[in-house]
């Protein structure tokens, strides 16, 4: 089973990164573009083959490791 | 008083560390490698700046992993002085020994230059010898120092006269919160700052502002 991770920053926390990512945008002409927050994808390989349980634990590695729950939020996506 | 300074990979101050601690207490800190499971017998343990684990998914969170990072955390919970300097700074909040977060600097830039300082808080180990609002010049040298805590942990943070040090009016280097530089754990014990105080211990290396942070452990400690 497979698992990817999405990391971003949690609404309110101010993305510089995401900020500058605009500028850059809005200056090559994409006028459209408004807000922008970046983040970060982890795909992770997972000998786990119950949904269930390979959610479970990677919650666990979401709140012990990936993300700093302070500043950052995640989501779970589970692929066979 | 009796010290150790932790080494990560890619840590880069601890031997800066090693020396201003060595220079005012007059004798060689310990230098425990990260993968040790135990720290000898000593009174303060310091977290030193760097890059450890190449900043590697969140500056710190690699290191707050670290098998040392355990009995670091006893010798806290026991009491003892825990001081974590800019990356050091950053393993605390990572390992929850410190409230918040360090983020990427508001204007994205790494910092390298003196910063005035102030002392707002001289109720604690680390700064007994400075007197209140007493200005200070540390270097700092990061590019991810924008302290972020929600409202209510700054309240706290102020409330409970925490906030160490803050940035002078107007030198904000990185963006953070109500300028704060350094703040305590709530027993008072645990000390993070991202400016350098053992950068400035020798007047050869451009300032004697630091001197104080290590007498005042010193007097207390020893």
């Amino acid at each position: 089973m497979k698992a990817r991770v999405f990391v971003t920053l949690k609404n309110g926390v101010l993305d510089p990164q995401g900020k500058a990512i605009g500028h850059a945008l809005n200056g090559l002409g994409f006028g459209a573009v408004g807000d922008v927050r970046a983040g970060k994808v982890i795909d992770l390989e997972l000998h786990e083959s119950n949904a269930e349980k390979a959610r479970a634990s990677v919650k666990e590695m979401c709140e012990k490791l990936l993300a700093n729950t302070v500043i950052e939020k995640y989501e779970i996506e589970l692929k066979a | 008083m009796k010290s150790a300074v932790v080494v990560f990979p890619a840590s880069n101050c601890d031997r800066d560390a090693a020396t201003a601690l060595e220079q005012m207490t007059g004798s060689k800190p310990h230098m425990v490698w990260h993968q040790e499971k135990d720290l000898p017998d000593v009174d303060l343990v310091v977290l030193p700046g760097g890059f450890s684990y190449g900043d590697y998914l969140r500056c710190g969170a690699m290191a707050s992993q670290s098998a040392i990072m355990r009995a670091v955390k006893e010798h806290a919970e026991k009491g003892g002085a825990v001081l974590g300097i800019c990356n050091g700074f950053q393993v605390l909040t990572e390992t929850h020994l410190l409230p918040g977060a360090l983020m990427r600097n508001a204007d994205l830039k790494f910092v390298c230059r003196p910063v005035g300082l102030e002392v707002n808080e001289t109720q604690s180990v680390y700064t007994r010898k400075y007197s209140h609002g007493e200005r200070v010049v540390f270097p700092v040298a990061h590019g991810d120092g924008n302290y972020f805590a929600d409202d209510e942990t700054l309240n706290r943070l102020e409330g409970e006269g925490r906030v160490v040090f803050r940035y002078a009016e107007g030198d904000n280097p990185n963006g953070s919160a109500r300028n704060i530089a350094g703040i305590l754990n709530e027993k008072r014990n645990v000390l993070g700052l991202m400016p350098h105080p053992e950068r400035v211990v020798d007047p050869l290396l451009g300032g004697t502002d630091g001197r104080k942070l290590f007498e005042s452990l010193i007097e207390t400690l020893s």
